[in-house]
């Protein structure tokens, strides 16, 4: 008996010793390899008398149990240990820098134009195009500027040396108010809607390109007045910058299409150099920028466009979009919206998952 | 339009402040677009008298002064004008006064060793006027220490802009009585010199075109003395921005700018027999006061007599009949013009003149006696002669528009409420009359009055715009509708997808130099517009490849690794009708480094013809194109690598997309550095979604793992992978899910003219598992396809 104990607590001793598995295995043959001490002691119960083997096998049983215990939690212990030092090995510098993904993003103007028009779908606007290359009846003669008007030579117009089948002027729509008169042939009234586009004029300096963005908007019903036009305005500009301090001052004005006419300025402050929308523009600090111009259809467009004025009126106004979008995101260079440079687009581009909602807000944050 | 406080005061009694008057412009429909007050830079300037002048000790041409400013000890200035001197009154810059002219800050200084406290200013130094030759003479009863701005009697300045529709508020005149309708004060009446006329006139004044000219009033004054204006008058214009000519040409001026009327005054010895209002012969030249020649014709109007033209009617007059300093006898000219023909005249000839914008948009037809009166005795006052009698030619219109209006309409269409009595208080304080049922007599001034909406905008502004209040819009109940169209969805999905993909998106102009258009034309003839801004502005884009290549090269030019632009925008072509036919595209391009060189991936690659199949195919799949059925087909373009470019199709004939990388020469064309990669989908031919369900089909993952066999074909060089493809996927339809190129292999082991394929084939089972005899039935179906395609299973 002193002879098994003896032995397994060297077994113990020798594989708590093993360094290494070749070390750990060679202590498994020596204990329970075939010809291992604690194989050979099991044989012997085969030779025994049932006493003796009652007396014997607890001893060896445990002898077996304990060593094989040993050896596989030793075996664990350095797999695990050997594993560790593996990974050790593998390490990697990981301060160098990794493949960049590149970043795209949406032009300004475009998700100016996607802003208008999640703010007026909310109010009911649907928003309508027309073609950019335009005949001077519909960019001009059916919103009340004839051929002798001298409002078109105000418009600084580009034309084409075509003429339409009947002999109309062919040209680059100056305003995007020609949409108007195509809606309301095309669906008649009532009728909300806003038209953003890309509109031309031939005028080119620090302020003015020869290309640049309107967004016409539309309503046509009964009882619509001036009231209304402005509150729509009020609503859209409050929705637009996320301010609630938005005043506007509507200014009477002239515009052939519309009657009354009126020219809206909104009030706003300078702080470091940049305008910010917002506050009574006679406030101290404050002051007024002309924002756009809207009025009353003139009848004359009504009747151009097939709605009868008896029976219907309506509200139109025009917006520069690179202006909104300008004084909202802070750019102060109209040319670079046009040039496609990468650091710009990167720099005042969005990115595409700042898709203007209501519950988010439209706009985007810096 | 500008003019001085003081001249507005002419025709306005009011004690109301600059500022009032502005507040009140601008809600009156005048807007103000600047106010400068030339007392602020006449700010420490004042009054001096010169006491004593003494040779400067060390300079010849320098005098020292002592000089009395009214208040402390006498200042000593150094000065260098040669008519300073003792006893003279002038005008004295103190230290902190900014010189107008030159923006020089005062300061008391030494000049060549001697003190001096200010300067004495010249004309020109104050910007009152060119003289430079001395300094500014003051008479003897200038108060000494006066400001000079209060002395010289500056005032501000107002700048208005007048809207075309209110021609009769360009003149001071007009504006005041806007004003007093506005409750700012009261129009003063007009001030009519005193004159007595005698004597028919000598000229036959006649007008032969009583449409273009329907009334031509003159009236002859001799013995007139042309000189300089007098200072009133020459302040006023002055203030309008107008420069000081002489007596005559001036008060013709005035009458324009403070009245809105446009008259001329002819020298009587250079003209010979009738004067006329007639159409020009076709070809007839005249000299212009502005020197330049204008060849005219029958359209236009002019003032002649039996030797040619001296007027361009209403536009501008002659240099040969102009007065000089040596005119003694003059012939005034009052007229009223057809505004459209004055308007189709001066566009012709590209001449704009003061005259000119006032007649277009249609003068006062009743002001012409009296506008003739006024210029008349303001000559007879000022310039002395004796005038004759008033010959007038026809007649001005003469019928007053009457509008039957409903002054509840203010409220329906303005949105505020205004008393009736103060509807028509506003209306008549602006002319208008109107009888107990509310029929509105326009004055005749008013060619912008057309119908009850412009009645209602003239109560309005007077009213106050401010007194509108804001009314919701009526709001369908519930919550709001979806709005956008399936065209807008798919602009707006792509639009976001390119740039998750990571493109940046650009706008380029619509319009291309000549030659960049014509690099990418189809054979139709390109938009090029007739008055281009510039050459390179000219003919609109019939692709957005050329604008974005632009754009990359502009790009590369700064310094940029890569550039990964796209646009969404129109491209122009004509339809059938000659009209504009503008189709909606995706245009990128891809240029520079697709990656940039790095510690792992080595040198820096270019982007390839796959990188643009990869962002077509993965943006006509954002679009919501089918694109498991497209076809890949050739003939992208010549402006594409004839071997690397490819489109993509619905059907043989709708081509969606065009793809591949760039033609060499057209990268020299645009002189960008290639490899470039470019991509077009062309939206209009993507098929729509309308009215799609939300349910999507029904869909349970089958329960049987798929099973996935590989095939390595032997095909001639010359097949195009996505044949063997096609028929392989075809070889049984029910069993084959997928098929899969991973390997294409040529060389060592492979024959001449060939290639090797290999393609991984995805089974499918439905009900029960593949037996071993069905993955030999489907297998042998498998090769059986590739064979048809001349493909040997290795």
């Amino acid at each position: 008996m002193t002879d098994i104990t003896s032995q397994t607590e060297a077994a113990l001793l020798a594989i708590a010793a093993a360094d290494s598995l070749d070390m750990l295995e060679a202590q498994r043959l020596e204990t329970l390899g075939k010809k291992g001490w604690v194989s050979l002691a099991l044989k012997t119960l085969g030779g025994m008398t049932p006493e003796e083997r009652t007396a014997a096998a607890p001893a060896i049983q445990s002898a077996r149990a304990s060593v094989a215990g040993a050896l596989e939690a030793k075996k664990a212990a350095l797999e695990a240990a050997e594993l560790e030092a593996q990974l050790a090995r593998e390490a990697i510098d990981l301060t160098l820098p990794a493949q960049a993904a590149h970043k795209g993003s949406v032009h300004p103007v475009s998700q100016v134009m996607d802003e208008l028009a999640e703010i007026f779908a909310d109010l009911g606007f649907a928003v309508a195009t027309g073609p950019e290359i335009e005949d001077d009846w519909h960019n001009f003669t059916a919103l009340n500027m004839d051929e002798t008007h001298p409002a078109r030579a105000m418009h600084d117009t580009f034309y084409f040396p075509d003429k339409t089948g009947d002999g109309k002027d062919v040209l680059l729509r100056t305003h995007t108010s020609p949409v108007q008169i195509r809606s309301m042939l095309a669906q008649g009234a009532p009728l909300r809607l806003i038209a953003p586009g890309r509109v031309y004029r031939s005028d080119s300096d620090a302020t003015h390109t020869p290309m640049f963005h309107q967004v016409e908007g539309l309503v046509i019903d009964r009882d619509i007045h001036l009231g209304h036009l402005k509150w729509t305005l009020e609503t859209f500009f409050k929705a637009f910058f996320e301010r609630e301090d938005i005043v506007l001052r509507l200014r009477p004005s002239y515009f052939p299409f519309t009657e009354p006419s009126v020219e809206v300025d909104v009030g706003y402050s300078t702080e470091g150099g940049r305008r910010i929308v917002g506050g009574h523009g006679d406030a101290p600090g404050h002051a007024w920028m002309e924002i756009g111009g809207s009025g009353m259809v003139n009848v004359r467009v009504l009747e151009f466009a097939g709605v009868d004025p008896a029976e219907y009126q309506g509200f139109a106004f025009g917006l520069g979009i690179d202006r909104i979008a300008m004084l909202k995101y802070g750019m102060n260079d109209l040319r670079a919206f046009f040039d496609g440079d990468g650091r710009w687009l990167a720099h005042y581009g969005f990115s595409p998952f700042d898709q203007p909602t209501l519950s988010a807000g439209v706009g985007a944050r810096a | 339009m500008k003019f001085s406080l003081t001249w507005l005061k002419d025709h306005l009694e009011t004690t109301a402040t600059v500022n009032e008057i502005c507040d009140a412009l601008n809600a009156i429909g005048l807007e103000v677009e600047g106010v400068e007050d030339p007392s602020d830079k006449l700010a420490g300037f004042r009054v001096a008298h010169v006491l004593t002048a003494a040779r400067h000790p060390d300079a010849d041409k320098l005098q020292v002064l002592t000089v009395d400013t009214g208040e402390g000890d006498p200042l000593q200035v150094v000065c260098g004008a040669p008519n300073a001197r003792a006893g003279m009154k002038g005008v004295l810059g103190l230290p902190g006064a900014t010189v107008p002219a030159n923006g020089m800050v005062l300061k008391k200084s030494a000049i060549r060793g001697v003190e001096s406290n200010g300067m004495m200013c010249s004309v020109r130094e104050l910007e009152l006027g060119e003289d430079h030759d001395g300094i500014i003479e003051l008479p003897a009863d200038a108060p000494v220490g006066k400001s000079f701005a209060d002395y010289h009697g500056s005032s501000p300045v107002i700048e208005v802009a007048v809207t075309p529709n209110r021609p009769d508020c360009m003149g001071v005149y007009g504006i005041a009585r806007d004003l007093a309708a506005k409750g700012l004060g009261t129009v003063k009446p007009i001030a009519m010199p005193a004159f007595s006329a005698n004597g028919a006139c000598p000229v036959e004044i006649r007008t032969d075109d009583p449409q273009g000219c329907p009334a031509f009033y003159g009236r002859v004054v001799k013995g007139v003395t042309n000189g300089a204006s007098p200072d009133w008058l020459q302040q006023r214009l002055k203030s309008a921005g107008q420069r000081p000519i002489s007596l005559l040409v001036d008060l013709t001026n005035y009458l324009m700018l403070a009245f809105g009327r446009p008259a001329h005054t002819y020298d009587l010895a250079k003209l010979q027999g009738a004067v006329v209002a007639r159409r020009a012969k076709e070809g007839e030249q005249v000299l212009a006061l502005n020197e330049k020649t204008y060849t005219l014709d029958t359209e236009m109007v002019v003032i002649a007599d039996d030797a040619g033209v001296h007027d361009i009617a209403g536009i501008m007059g002659g240099a040969h009949s102009g007065v000089t300093e040596a005119t003694t006898d003059v012939l005034l000219e009052i007229a009223y013009f057809d505004p459209a023909r004055i308007g189709a005249t001066g566009r012709k000839l590209g001449l704009s003149s003061d005259a000119r914008t006032r007649f277009e948009r249609g003068v006062d037809p009743v002001f012409l006696d009296q506008g003739l009166d006024l210029l008349t005795g303001l000559i007879v006052e000022l310039a002395g002669g004796t005038p004759g009698d008033v010959v007038r030619a026809g007649s001005p219109p003469s019928e007053a528009k009457v509008i039957g209006f409903d002054p509840t309409l203010t409220a329906r269409l303005g949105g505020v409420d205004v008393a009736e009595g103060e509807q028509r208080r506003i209306l008549e304080s602006l002319g208008f009359s109107i009888d107990e049922g509310w029929q509105v007599t326009c004055p005749l001034r008013r060619h912008d009055i057309e119908g009850p909406a412009d009645i209602v905008e003239e109560v309005v502004r007077i009213h106050g715009l401010s007194n509108v209040a804001s009314v919701a819009l009526p709001r369908v109940e519930g919550v709001a509708r979806p709005t956008a169209t399936p065209q807008q969805k798919l602009e707006r999905s792509l639009r976001r997808s390119a740039a998750a993909i990571g493109l940046n998106e650009a706008i380029t102009w619509s319009f291309l130099p000549v030659w960049a258009a014509e690099h990418y034309a189809s054979d139709q003839p390109l938009w090029e517009l007739a008055n281009p801004i510039s050459e390179d502005l000219k003919a609109m884009r019939p692709a957005l490849l050329p604008g974005l290549l632009m754009a990359a090269k502009r790009n590369a030019d700064r310094g940029a690794a890569s550039s990964r632009l796209f646009e969404i925008g129109r491209r122009y072509f004509r339809a059938a009708d000659g009209l504009s036919d503008e189709k909606p595209t995706l245009g990128i391009v891809l240029a520079g480094e697709k990656t940039q060189r790095g510690w792992q991936a080595g040198k820096a690659k270019a982007f390839d013809a796959f990188d643009a199949k990869a962002l077509a195919l993965q943006l006509l799949e954002a679009a919501g194109a089918p694109v498991t059925n497209l076809m890949v087909m050739g003939d992208a373009g010549a402006q594409f690598h004839l071997g690397q470019s490819a489109t993509l199709r619905l059907g043989p004939k709708t081509v969606l997309a065009r793809f591949g990388m760039v033609h060499p020469a057209s990268l020299k064309a645009f002189d960008v550095d290639g490899p470039v990669a470019a991509i077009e989908l062309f939206l209009d031919a993507i098929p729509l979604k309308k009215n799609a369900a939300f349910a999507r089909p029904g869909f349970a993952p089958p329960a049987l793992q798929a099973v996935i066999r590989d095939f390595a074909f032997l095909v001639p060089e010359s097949l195009a992978a996505g044949d063997l493809v096609r028929a392989v996927q075809g070889a049984d339809k029910v069993n084959i899910a997928s098929v899969r190129v991973f390997d294409v292999f040529a060389g060592q082991g492979v024959p001449e003219g060939y290639k090797s394929i290999a393609v991984e084939v995805t089974l499918q089972p439905g009900e029960a598992s593949f037996k071993d005899a069905d993955l030999k039935a489907i297998a042998e179906k498998v090769v059986a396809a590739a064979a048809k395609q001349g493909g040997a299973l290795r």
